[in-house]
């Protein structure tokens, strides 16, 4: 977790630079990435359709987001499924604890919930020796090694078989070393159906939840998710609150949009509808559905109209595999849950620009992002808006820690800058002295981080006003 | 605790839209292909089967006679179904006309709590399946009493049998037909097809934790 001053991303970004087979694996995964969802998305013209409709239905849905959340928590008791409101993550793992308590359980089976990454849910509830056990083979395999996803889809993306084949090796006991792919599934087949066996409570986190019907939409391919919520006799669901959707009908297109984005497929292999617990009669599935609804700043996002966009998000990852950036440091470099140009415009306002606020930066505004998003959150427009907000008076800011970076120095640079070019005789002082400067600029401040990696600019003798005064215009 | 800051989210987000919300219009249509029955087998079969289901395409014959076949090639010693539904009482007869060299047929007895250790130990299961969705190949299952849940995920083996014209065009399709929206159950799944996972070098591999072979029978009655 980073700390108060935020995580060394400069630092980080570097030692990931320096990492080869870092690099190798993830330039393999996101061209990978990159080609699938090209070959689903193969028809541009009904792919900029789909994503005008997934746009309409996440801005629909969340300029009525709090009748919607009303709506859902109403549809979802009287189904049954006991809802639950956490305006902090800490409030939220005080009440997975809570139910856990309640039925003196002490073993959970988690599947894949970026949610409860951002509650730091294990660690919470291991401080309270309770075994959590994650079940996505991804998220299982980093556990194992005390690590974190560095991918929202697939979060050990950053390993190659052989270091999964020593971590099974080393963490698992009985297992002998092995590189082969289907040996390792097998492997973990074999260790998490025990833990499916014999858990008490399963987690999930939430895809879509559909107001009108007061339903959790799931979206898997392994099997372990509706294992989760299926076998253990209590089913916790963790959710942000911007993931209700108004109607059953919005499923489909969504659907489409997420499983087409995150991993270039037509629909994933299992897609779970659940909308209440185990009715009398029936004789499986879990007897109670406890559904948590986390804030956790996203509730300042819905205010700005522009920064609302945000919320638009169903993590798809997709942003991730087109970005330049991410693509090259991979994601445990920006120290955050959320990595990649999603994470750059998320954290920052959920945990504040003195401690996020660099990730903004983090970008050369190439657009890819942009042009990929499922639901067309114009991200690099956000992002230009975090910076200037890190710069704006203290009284004019609307994102957590405004106007954090705004400091005297650069207030009187800016002055001198506007005075200067507002003022010919000035300026012509101020081109004078550059001029003779050269190609001898001392590399101070700024100048010093732009020429770590690029050429210094030479200035030229005389400038362009000059030359024209003297030589006039060659018409060549 | 937990009220009051129900009541705080609520707000914040009842002030954050404002008196007048920005309204915003219904989202449009998606473009809808319409197939006719043979076009709608033929999608769902080839989708499905470029995820590894095994589909077979059972015209004016015996299902039963095509499944018994299908488990002969395979070691089974267990198969569960469930009695008192078409699927269940069908295959229960086919079984009593001859059962050699087939698997012992296994009812789910009893709540999950009890039964739970037998339900890992079976090899295979049989469902019936309320429809399926040709767009993108997959088929639809609604459990209920009769036909748990875990069926369909548990046993290594999946056999779902699904009648022709059930299949949809597309989920939309189908989520309309069928009023779904006034009538979910407990819980709804769509399976496309064996469990799988790319999550190491995303290299594909199956069965990870549900079955490693789905088998669709789709029953079509050509007359």
């Amino acid at each position: 977790m980073p700390n108060d001053t935020g995580p060394n991303f400069q630092q980080n970004a570097s030692r990931a630079l320096d990492d080869q087979q870092l690099r190798k694996n993830f330039k393999f995964a996101m061209g990978n990435f990159i080609l699938k969802r090209k070959q689903i998305f193969s028809d541009e013209s009904e792919t900029e359709q789909l994503r005008q409709i997934g746009n309409t239905i996440k801005q629909r849905a969340l300029s009525q987001l709090p009748q919607l959340l009303e709506r859902l928590e109403q549809n979802c008791s009287r189904n049954g499924i006991r809802v639950h409101w956490a305006e902090t993550t800490a409030e939220a793992n005080q009440q997975v604890l809570r139910i856990m308590n309640a039925n003196e359980a002490n073993r959970l089976v988690k599947g894949k919930s970026m949610v409860s990454e951002e509650m730091g849910l294990n660690e919470f509830l291991q401080e309270r020796k309770i075994e959590v056990v994650e079940t996505d083979l991804g998220e299982f395999i980093i556990q194992l090694n005390d690590e974190k996803p560095s991918h929202i889809i697939v979060p050990a993306i950053h390993k190659n078989k052989q270091q999964i084949a020593d971590i099974f090796h080393q963490k698992l006991p009985d297992t002998p070393y092995t590189e082969d792919v289907e040996e390792l599934n097998a492997i973990a087949r074999r260790t998490l159906r025990q833990k499916f066996y014999r858990a008490q409570v399963g987690l999930s986190g939430v895809n879509f939840a559909v107001a009108e019907t007061g339903t959790l939409c799931l979206v898997e391919n392994e099997g372990n998710g509706r294992m989760s919520t299926t076998v253990p006799p209590i089913h916790i669901a963790v959710m942000g609150l911007e993931k209700v959707v108004e109607r059953l009908a919005d499923i489909p297109p969504m659907l489409r949009l997420l499983t087409g984005s995150a991993t270039g497929q037509l629909i994933t292999t299992y897609v779970n509808m659940i909308t209440s617990p185990r009715k009398p009669g029936e004789k499986d599935g879990p007897k109670e559905v406890h559904l948590i609804i986390l804030d956790n700043g996203r509730s300042a996002i819905l205010s700005d109209p522009q920064l609302r966009q945000t919320l638009q998000c169903i993590r798809c990852g997709t942003c991730l595999n087109h970005c330049p950036v991410y693509t090259r440091i991979g994601g445990h470099a920006y120290g955050f849950v959320y990595p990649g140009p999603i994470g750059k415009i998320l954290n920052p306002q959920i945990e504040g620009l003195k401690k996020a606020g660099e990730l903004a930066t983090a970008s050369s505004l190439c657009e890819a992002c942009a042009e990929v998003c499922p639901v067309k959150i114009p991200i690099p427009q956000l992002l230009r808006r975090l910076r200037n907000e890190s710069y704006t008076s203290e009284h004019l800011a609307t994102v957590k820690d405004g106007g954090c970076k705004k400091n005297l120095m650069e207030t009187i640079a800016w002055k001198g800058w506007e005075i200067i070019n507002t003022h010919p005789q000035i300026n012509a002082i101020g081109n004078k002295i550059m001029s003779r400067l050269g190609a001898r600029l001392p590399r101070i401040g700024p100048l010093k981080q732009w020429t770590r990696y690029r050429t210094a600019p030479k200035l030229a003798p005389k400038s362009l006003h000059q030359l024209v005064d003297e030589e006039g215009i060659r018409h060549e | 605790m937990s009220d009051s800051s129900r009541d705080q989210i609520l707000n914040r987000l009842h002030a954050a839209i404002g008196e007048q919300p920005q309204v915003i219009p219904e989202p449009a249509d998606l473009p809808q292909e319409s197939l006719d029955r043979s076009q709608k087998i033929e999608k769902l079969k080839v989708l499905m089967e470029a995820v590894r289901t095994e589909v077979h395409v059972i015209e004016n014959q015996d299902w039963t006679t095509v499944l018994k076949d299908i488990l002969k090639k395979r070691d089974l010693r267990t198969l569960l179904y469930a009695p008192g539904t078409p699927v269940g009482d069908r295959l229960q007869e086919a079984w009593m006309q001859e059962s050699d060299e087939l698997p012992e047929l296994v009812t789910y007895d009893g709540d999950i709590e009890d039964f739970k250790e037998h339900l890992f130990g079976i090899d295979a299961a049989v469902t019936s399946t309320v429809g399926g969705i040709a767009e993108t190949g997959a088929v639809i299952l609604w459990p209920d009493e009769k036909e748990p849940r875990l069926m369909s995920l548990v046993p290594p083996i999946h056999i779902a049998v699904l009648q022709a014209d059930k299949i949809h065009s597309t989920f939309s399709e189908a989520i309309e037909a069928e009023n779904w929206a006034q009538r979910l159950p407990t819980n709804v799944v769509l399976i496309s097809g064996p469990s799988k996972t790319a999550d190491i070098e995303l290299t594909l591999a199956f069965g990870v934790h549900g079955p490693k072979e789905l088998i669709v029978l789709i029953l079509h009655e050509n007359r």
